[in-house]
């Protein structure tokens, strides 16, 4: 039990003596998981529509391969990915393996499907002639999406939500394809472990406070985002 | 009716795309790649927080980026196998002599020592505290069937450990005082002394967490329990895409008087004692 | 008198689904100012047939033109849909304001605030739901979501308004204040109008033309009371509710219709016909009047003895099938119903004016098929 005050105690000194090294992590966690949630939200949102709302052959099994691509274990993909960017692999000589470019790239493979697989059940969930409706009264193909992703707008930022917490929390991959390189490549979830590892469970606990509020705040910035502008 | 509709990709809206990607993966890697050596070394080595003070030495006077990836010494062994390491640091004199036999890695150099000691609770219920050795102690922990952690992760520790269970004689697997952690040192330590057991570990982890531990040293000094540790380049002839100068001038970098130096002071004060004893050169080091 | 514009023509539609055809249309005209009512059965391919014109649905062949210009690019397909509206069984509105919902053609199409908001709030009025404009669109009474729907359409100032069955999922005096409110509005602003609908619907009542299509053809075109009264062949005709479809051959042509021949008893009808041309008589069940065996006829020339031989409920009347020698279906009332003293096997008397038997012939192609 004092172990968890030791590790409050902890959490409040290092974030109030700003400490460098603490702020570079969680900065660079921010930084990675972000721009890689921003991808995936990019490419799974787009792709989502696309998907929902056209009909092609295969369709179903799209669909399918997309929920099980929810499920996939982020080791997995460190894994894949690792193998892909090291030095003797096809993409070896873009020298990307250990650098937070390859933390967002294995990321980036992890969100994009839950985005997705949660944006085409946000579209499938709308009325089927509503796509007809707006265009009848005489939308653009832009401004047709654009009222689309607004209706839907609750579940789409649930799969946001869902795809940023997915990668700022994941830990397998980014230490593979990371290597959790001091200043360079070490976030709050590789530093936790690396710390838990040392026995320094103070450190640890302190990290995970930190990375808890952190995920605590950007979801609720979301969420005051989703639940505005909701007339009584 | 599910028709196609007139919705198509436009291609603007894929340049955006694109153009979103390739800054977002560029704007977080630094311009100097070609200037970066990976050394791959293992996790007690990082842990013991030499490193964190060797490397940015050498950094700074080289101008080079060392990446360090700690792993185990298994797999930083390999990774050098592989070519997917520049320069290797470790302590695993038998994996290392194979690697170099078999061409994988050159220029092996002594750099430091450091050693394990056995330690547990201060009551010592095996009795090891006079042994004769550490095959000794070892042999009396079986005997008494005292709580043993192995961290049991293809470590150097563990390596190390296994060696001395075949000088006692002794086959701890299956056995109910014989646990297996495959923890890295610190949190197998933690373990050990939460349960009041025995274990082996290396004296820089050891010292690091002494205060909170409550286990004392119980048996040290014999050679057997030297920790060796080498540099040794990976072969530019089988892999030549390894970053063989960078590799080299990091490898004579700690061999040089500077970081022997280095080595040989840290720790003193925090923790009253060297950790590592600086062997760069000596020859009476070379048989292992 | 001018002919009012084409607004809108469709030439050799065909819509294909899984490879089977649910709508062909050789050609279809809209003229400016009309109102034009779709009826057909479930599956008849109505709503094909208004997303088809509406360009929301791209056919398989054929070619939509808007005032004589085709519709074929992208660009010509966009320009044309602004100038539409379209308002659907649901209403269809946005998770947001009535006030946004009404205002959404108009932010689409970029329109001041100030313009938006004068808009608004006329259309708001025109269908009485000024008090509403604040209030979420989801926390609306079914009624007054499609009266937002159709404040939504009609704020945009169409050329062409589309609606497909807008009152079916609404209860009937809700739909009837609606009905009215939007035959007004329509006879107010004088636009164009095509309306899925049904033939009981009073919608009938503000149409200049009925379309009535079956399996994906236009079987019958043409107004209200020739549709309903003169239709062109056997299934328009039950589709009508001329339930009473008797063949019978032609003995004899006089002055003002025609003597047939049907099942052994003569029958005089409207209409014209050759001697000895096998025709189809339809008369509605409300037309046929059943009084005692032995009443005195008023001057009617259709009177036939027949046996009661099944009483069905119909709502406020009831239906009475007749064995006259030939299978007749009479409509009464329940007070009428009462007042004869009706029940299975009952001898009953049933007539029906001339006037009220519309003659349906074969057509060249069913005779020459007939001949081979």
């Amino acid at each position: 039990m004092d172990l968890i005050a030791e590790g409050l105690r902890k959490a409040f000194e290092l974030i109030v003596s700003m400490d460098r090294e603490v702020l570079g992590i969680t900065w660079l966690s921010l930084k990675v998981s972000g721009i890689a949630t921003l991808i995936s939200v990019g490419i799974g949102i787009s792709l989502g529509m696309i998907i929902a709302l056209t009909s092609f052959p295969g369709k179903k099994i799209v669909i399918s391969a997309i929920n099980t691509g929810m499920g996939l274990p982020p080791v997995v993909v460190g894994l894949f990915v690792t193998v892909f960017l090291w030095r003797n692999g096809p993409f070896g000589f873009l020298d990307l393996l250990y650098t937070p470019s390859a933390m967002i790239i294995a990321q980036v493979i992890i969100a994009t499907p839950i985005v997705m697989g949660l944006s085409v059940a946000a579209l499938q969930n709308l009325p089927p002639k509503l796509r007809l409706q707006i265009l009848s009264l005489g939308a653009t193909r832009w401004q047709m999406v654009w009222i689309m992703i607004r209706e839907a707008r609750l579940p789409f930022m649930a799969a946001v939500m869902a795809g940023f917490g997915g990668v700022i929390s994941e830990i397998g991959a980014s230490i593979m394809v990371g290597g959790n390189i001091r200043g360079y490549s070490r976030v709050l979830t590789t530093a936790t472990v690396m710390e838990t590892g040392r026995g320094n469970f103070d450190v640890a606990f302190a990290l995970s406070i930190i990375l808890l509020l952190l995920v605590f705040s950007v979801n609720y910035l979301f969420t005051m985002i989703q639940q505005r502008e909701r007339p009584r | 009716m599910r028709t196609v509709m007139l919705f198509r990709k436009s291609p603007d809206f894929a340049l955006v795309l694109f153009l979103i990607l390739i800054s977002g993966a560029l704007s977080v890697t630094p311009a100097q790649q070609k200037k970066s050596i990976i050394l791959a070394t293992t996790t007690s080595t990082e842990d013991s927080g030499l490193l964190d003070v060797l490397i940015p030495v050498f950094e700074r006077s080289s101008g080079y980026i060392v990446k360090t990836i700690s792993v185990g010494s298994g797999q930083a062994l390999k990774m050098g196998e592989k070519g997917e390491a520049d320069v290797l640091l470790s302590h695993s004199p038998d994996a290392e002599r194979r690697l170099v036999e078999r061409g994988f890695a050159i220029n092996r150099r002594v750099v430091m020592h450091n050693d394990f000691v056995i330690v547990g609770p201060s009551a010592d219920p095996a009795g090891i505290r006079n042994s004769g050795s550490a095959a000794e102690a070892f042999s009396s922990i079986a005997r008494q069937k005292a709580l043993f952690y192995s961290r049991s992760d293809s470590s150097g520790t563990h390596a190390l450990e296994m060696k001395l269970w075949q000088s006692a004689g002794v086959n701890p697997e299956g056995e109910p005082w014989y646990r297996q952690t495959g923890l890295g040192m610190g949190q197998t330590l933690n373990v050990t002394a939460e349960k009041k057991g025995y274990t082996l570990s290396d004296r820089g982890t050891y010292l690091s967490l002494k205060r909170t531990l409550g286990l004392d040293t119980l048996f040290e000094g014999d050679p057997q329990l030297l920790n060796i540790y080498h540099v040794m380049e990976v072969n530019p002839a089988r892999w030549p895409g390894v970053n063989h100068t960078g590799a080299k001038a990091f490898a004579d970098f700690m061999v040089s008087k500077e970081a022997q130096k280095i080595i040989r002071t840290f720790g003193v004060e925090k923790f009253g004692s060297a950790l590592f004893f600086p062997d760069a050169g000596r020859k009476d080091m070379e048989r292992f | 008198m001018s002919v009012p514009e084409v607004l809108l023509a469709a030439e050799d539609i065909r819509v294909e689904l899984g490879g089977v055809a649910v709508l062909e249309l050789p050609s279809f005209a809209l003229h400016e100012s009309e109102v034009l009512s779709v009826v057909g059965p479930n599956g008849s391919g109505k709503s094909t047939l208004l997303l088809t014109l509406a360009c929301l649905l791209r056919p398989s062949a054929g070619h939509i033109s808007y005032r004589g210009n085709v519709l074929v690019s992208h660009d010509a397909v966009f320009r044309f849909r602004r100038r539409i509206s379209m308002v659907f069984q649901e209403p269809l509105l946005f998770d947001t304001t009535v006030y946004k919902n009404v205002a959404s053609g108009l932010r689409i199409r970029g329109l001041s605030r100030n313009e938006t908001r004068d808009r608004v709030a006329k259309y708001l009025k025109c269908f009485h739901c000024e008090h509403l404009a604040q209030r979420s669109a989801r926390k609306l009474s079914g009624g007054e979501s499609q009266r937002i729907s159709l404040a939504r359409a009609f704020a945009v100032e169409p050329e062409i308004l589309l609606l497909d069955e807008p009152f079916s999922a609404l209860d009937p005096p809700t739909r009837h204040s609606l009905m009215h409110d939007l035959e007004a509005m329509v006879r107010e602003t004088k636009t164009t109008t095509i309306m899925v609908t049904h033939l009981e619907s009073e919608a009938l009542s503000m149409s200049s033309r009925i379309l009535v299509l079956n399996e994906g053809r236009v079987v019958q075109t043409g107004t209200p009371s020739q549709v309903m009264s003169r239709p062109s062949n056997q299934f328009v005709a039950r589709f009508v509710g001329m339930e009473n479809i008797l063949e019978g051959r032609v003995i004899s042509r006089e002055r003002d219709g025609l003597s047939v021949a049907v099942s052994g008893r003569v029958l005089h009808s409207a209409g014209d016909a050759q001697p000895d041309e096998i025709i189809e008589c339809c008369i509605r069940p409300e037309n046929v009047t059943i009084d005692n065996p032995d009443a005195a006829g008023a001057g009617n020339t259709n009177r036939f003895s027949g046996t009661v031989t099944h009483i069905y409920s119909s709502g406020p009347f009831v239906k009475v099938s007749l064995d006259c020698g030939f299978h007749l279906t009479a409509l009464v009332t329940r007070e009428a119903f009462s007042d004869l003293r009706l029940s299975e096997g009952t001898q009953v008397s049933a007539s029906f004016r001339p006037s009220s038997v519309h003659v349906i012939r074969r057509s060249k192609a069913e005779l020459e098929r007939l001949k081979s």
